[in-house]
C-alpha cells in the first residue's frame, strides 16, 4: 500500500506542535523543574517574578514547579485511558457492527446505557470506593466508563461498511471473518478510530482534573487539577493570588485546544466536505462580488457601463 | 410506534442497569463503612431507618446476594433512600427534594439556551463557510476546552466583590425564606446569572461545531441545489432545507450529551455553592455520607433518563421516518 503525505493545514500542525509541547514536559517535566513542588519556602504567595514565574503558594511551594511536574500525571491518565477506551470501544464497535442478529443488538444497547448514565456522578463515586486510588486505578475507571462514545461511531460506520462491494466479495471469496475484519474494516475505520481516542484522551483528562479539583482522588501526585484543589482551598481567590490558578486553568484550555484542533484535521480526511472552502467570495474585474456555491457556476457577465449594474 | 416502544424499553433497561450499579457499588467497599456510621449514631436512629439502611448496604450478611437484591428492589419501590447521616436526621428524599429544584431549573434553562445560542451560530456558520465566520471556530474551541469550573473560578474573581452586584456564592441570600414571592425569585436569579452565564459559554461551543458540521454536510446534498435552482430566496433555503435537515443529529446528540453536562454543571455548584444536587454530592463524598451518595447518583440518573425521552419525542416530531408503521 502506498501512502500520500500531505502536509497537514494550519490548524493540525498548531495541534500538533502544543501536544509535542505537554509531550516533552511529561517526559522532562520533574527534570526541568526548578524547585520542588512540595518544597516550602519563606516566599509566601509571591506573584510571578523572575525566580517564580508563576509565583508561589501559602507555603512557599514554586507553582511553575507544580505544574511541570503535574504534565506528567495528566498527560499519562490522560492517554492511558484513552488507549484503554479506544481498545474496549473497537472490540465492541466492530463486533456489534459487523455480528447480526440480537447479538449485535444487545452489544450496542450495553453502550448507549454507558452513553446515558451520567459518566462524572459514576466516576467519582466508584473512584472514592477504591482507597488510595492512583493514577493507575484512576485511568482505569475512566477507561472502563469512556468507551461507549467510540464505540457509537464505530458500530456505525461498520454497519455501513459491511454492506460494501470489497466486504461482500471478500466474504464471497470464502475469507475468514478475522481476515475481513482485519484487512478489509479496520483499515477503513482508522480515522474514526483516531479520532474517538483523541476525543477520549480528553474527556478523561478534564475528568482527571475534575477529581482532583473536588478532592476525591488521593493526593499522591502533583497534577494540574491538584494545584487548583490548593488554590481553591486555600481562597486563593479572595486574596487576589490569581497567579495560583490561571496557569493550570491554561494549561489545561491549551491541550484541549490542542486536541480538538487535532480532531478538526482528522474529521476533514473523514469528510472532505468540511475542508476549510477558502476563499468563496471572488470580486470581479469590475469590483462586483460573486459567492461560490456549490453545484452552482457563476456567470460573470462584464458590465456595460462604468455604473454596474447588470 | 415501534420506535416509542423500543426506546421505551431501552430507557426501562437503562434504569434497571443503575438501579444495578447502585445496588452493588456500596457492597465493594472494603470493610463497611457504613456498619461504622450507624454503629456511631446508635441510640439515636430509631430501628425502622436501621432496618432500612440494612437493605440499602446489604449489613445484614445472613440473607443471599439476591434475597437482598429483591429487598432493595422493594424498598425503592416504596421511594425509600435511607437517611442522611450529615444531614441527621432527616430522609435522603427530603434532602434531594429541596436540593433538585436548583439544579433542575440551572441545568434545565442552560442547556436550553446553550443548545439554540450554539445552533442558531452553526446554521449561521455552515452556511457561510469560507468567509470571515470560519475565524469564529478556533475561538469557540478554545472557549469549550476551559473546564467548566475554572471559567466559574475566574468569573467569580472577575465579577464579584464586595461592591459588585453579583453575588459569589450560593443560591439566595442567607436572610431570605425560600418561596414564590418575587423577592426571593428577583434574588435566586441575580445569584444563577454567573453559574449560567459559566455553563453556557462552555457549553455553547459544542452544539456550533455539530451544527456547522451538519450544515455543511447538508449543503451539498441535491435537495439543496434544487431549491436554489428554483429561486428560492438564500434565507429560504437556509433555514427551510438545510438547517432543519441539519438539525436532527443535534436534536439526537442532545440528550446524549447531557450525561457530561450534568458532570460539569455539578463542579459549576460546587464552585458557586450552589445549593444543588452537585453540591449535595460532593459533600457527601467528602463526609462519607453514602445514603446520600446512592440516592443523589439514582435520582441524577432517573433525570437524565426522563430528558433523554423527551428529546426522543422531539425527535419523533421533527422526523417523520421514526413515526412510519414498520
Amino acid at each position: 500500500m502506498k501512502f500520500h503525505f500531505r502536509l497537514p493545514g494550519v490548524k493540525v500542525m498548531v495541534g500538533l506542535v502544543l501536544l509535542a509541547v505537554f509531550t516533552f514536559l511529561a517526559f522532562f517535566g520533574s527534570a526541568l523543574a526548578p524547585y520542588d513542588p512540595s518544597a516550602r519556602s519563606n516566599d509566601i504567595l509571591q506573584s510571578p517574578s523572575a525566580k517564580h514565574w508563576f509565583g508561589t503558594t501559602h507555603i512557599g511551594q514554586d507553582i511553575f514547579s507544580q505544574i511541570l511536574v503535574g504534565t506528567r500525571s495528566v498527560m499519562f491518565v490522560g492517554f492511558f485511558a484513552g488507549i484503554l477506551a479506544t481498545v474496549i470501544a473497537v472490540i465492541i464497535g466492530v463486533t456489534s457492527g459487523y455480528l447480526s442478529g440480537w447479538a449485535g443488538e444487545a452489544v450496542s444497547t450495553v453502550s448507549n446505557v454507558f452513553i446515558v448514565i451520567p459518566a462524572l456522578p459514576l466516576i467519582v463515586i466508584v473512584t472514592n470506593v477504591i482507597p488510595n486510588s492512583g493514577d493507575w486505578a484512576i485511568a482505569m475507571v475512566i477507561g472502563c466508563t469512556g468507551w461507549a462514545w467510540g464505540a457509537r461511531l464505530l458500530r456505525a460506520q461498520t454497519l455501513s461498511l459491511r454492506q460494501r462491494d470489497f466486504v461482500q466479495a471478500a466474504r464471497a471469496n470464502g475469507e475468514s471473518t478475522w481476515r475481513i475484519v482485519g484487512v478489509e474494516i479496520l483499515p477503513n475505520l482508522t480515522a474514526i478510530i483516531a479520532s474517538s481516542f483523541i476525543g477520549t484522551v480528553m474527556f478523561a483528562v478534564m475528568t482527571e482534573i475534575a477529581l482532583a479539583f473536588v478532592g476525591v482522588s488521593g493526593i499522591s501526585q502533583w497534577n494540574w487539577g491538584e494545584v487548583l484543589f490548593w488554590a481553591q482551598g486555600q481562597q486563593a481567590l479572595a486574596i487576589g493570588a490569581w497567579w495560583w490558578f490561571v496557569p493550570a486553568g491554561l494549561c489545561i484550555a491549551l491541550l484541549g485546544t490542542s486536541l480538538a484542533l487535532i480532531n478538526f484535521g482528522i474529521d476533514e480526511i473523514v469528510n472532505p466536505r468540511l475542508r476549510g472552502a477558502g476563499r468563496t467570495t471572488v470580486r470581479t474585474a469590475d469590483g462586483r462580488k460573486a459567492r461560490m456555491r456549490f453545484g452552482f457556476t457563476p456567470v460573470l457577465t462584464p458590465s456595460a457601463d462604468e455604473g454596474g449594474g447588470r | 410506534m415501534k420506535y416509542f416502544a423500543r426506546r421505551l424499553g431501552f430507557y426501562i433497561l437503562t434504569l434497571w442497569a443503575a438501579i444495578t450499579i447502585n445496588f452493588f457499588i456500596p457492597r465493594m467497599i472494603p470493610g463497611n463503612p457504613v456498619d461504622s456510621l450507624i454503629a456511631q449514631r446508635r441510640g439515636e436512629i430509631d430501628s425502622n431507618a436501621i432496618k432500612s439502611l440494612d437493605i440499602l448496604f446489604g449489613l445484614d450478611k445472613h440473607q443471599s446476594l439476591l434475597s437482598q437484591y429483591w429487598s432493595y428492589l422493594g424498598q425503592l419501590a416504596h421511594g425509600d433512600l435511607g437517611i442522611s447521616f450529615q444531614n441527621f436526621p432527616e430522609p435522603v428524599t427530603s434532602v434531594l427534594g429541596s436540593a433538585l429544584p436548583w439544579t433542575l431549573g440551572l441545568i434545565g434553562t442552560t442547556t436550553i439556551l446553550a443548545f439554540l445560542i450554539g445552533t442558531l451560530l452553526g446554521v449561521f456558520a455552515g452556511w457561510k463557510r469560507g468567509t470571515w465566520v470560519d475565524g469564529l471556530l478556533p475561538v469557540t474551541t478554545f472557549l469549550s476546552s476551559i473546564p467548566y469550573f475554572w471559567l466559574g473560578l475566574i468569573s467569580v474573581t472577575l465579577f464579584t466583590g464586595v461592591d459588585s452586584w453579583l453575588p459569589s456564592s450560593g443560591g439566595y441570600d442567607p436572610g431570605l425564606v425560600p418561596g414564590w414571592d418575587f423577592g426571593f425569585i428577583g434574588n435566586a436569579l441575580r445569584h444563577s446569572i454567573l453559574p449560567a452565564a459559566t455553563i453556557i459559554i462552555s457549553s455553547v461551543g459544542g452544539w456550533l461545531l455539530a451544527m456547522r458540521n451538519m450544515m455543511v454536510t447538508v449543503s451539498a446534498e441535491d435537495y439543496i441545489t434544487v431549491a436554489h435552482a428554483k429561486g428560492l430566496s438564500d434565507r429560504r433555503v437556509m433555514t427551510k432545507y438545510a438547517a432543519r435537515n441539519a438539525l436532527l443529529p443535534s436534536v439526537s446528540g442532545f440528550g446524549m450529551a447531557l450525561g457530561l453536562v450534568v458532570g460539569g454543571t455539578f463542579l459549576v455548584e460546587y464552585v458557586f455553592s450552589y445549593p444543588g444536587v452537585g453540591l449535595q454530592l460532593l459533600n457527601a463524598i467528602s463526609g462519607h455520607d453514602y445514603p446520600l451518595i446512592q440516592g443523589v447518583f439514582l435520582t441524577v440518573t432517573v433525570a437524565v433518563l426522563a430528558a433523554n425521552f423527551l428529546a426522543d419525542l422531539a425527535y419523533m416530531a421533527l422526523d417523520p421516518r421514526t413515526r412510519k408503521e414498520g
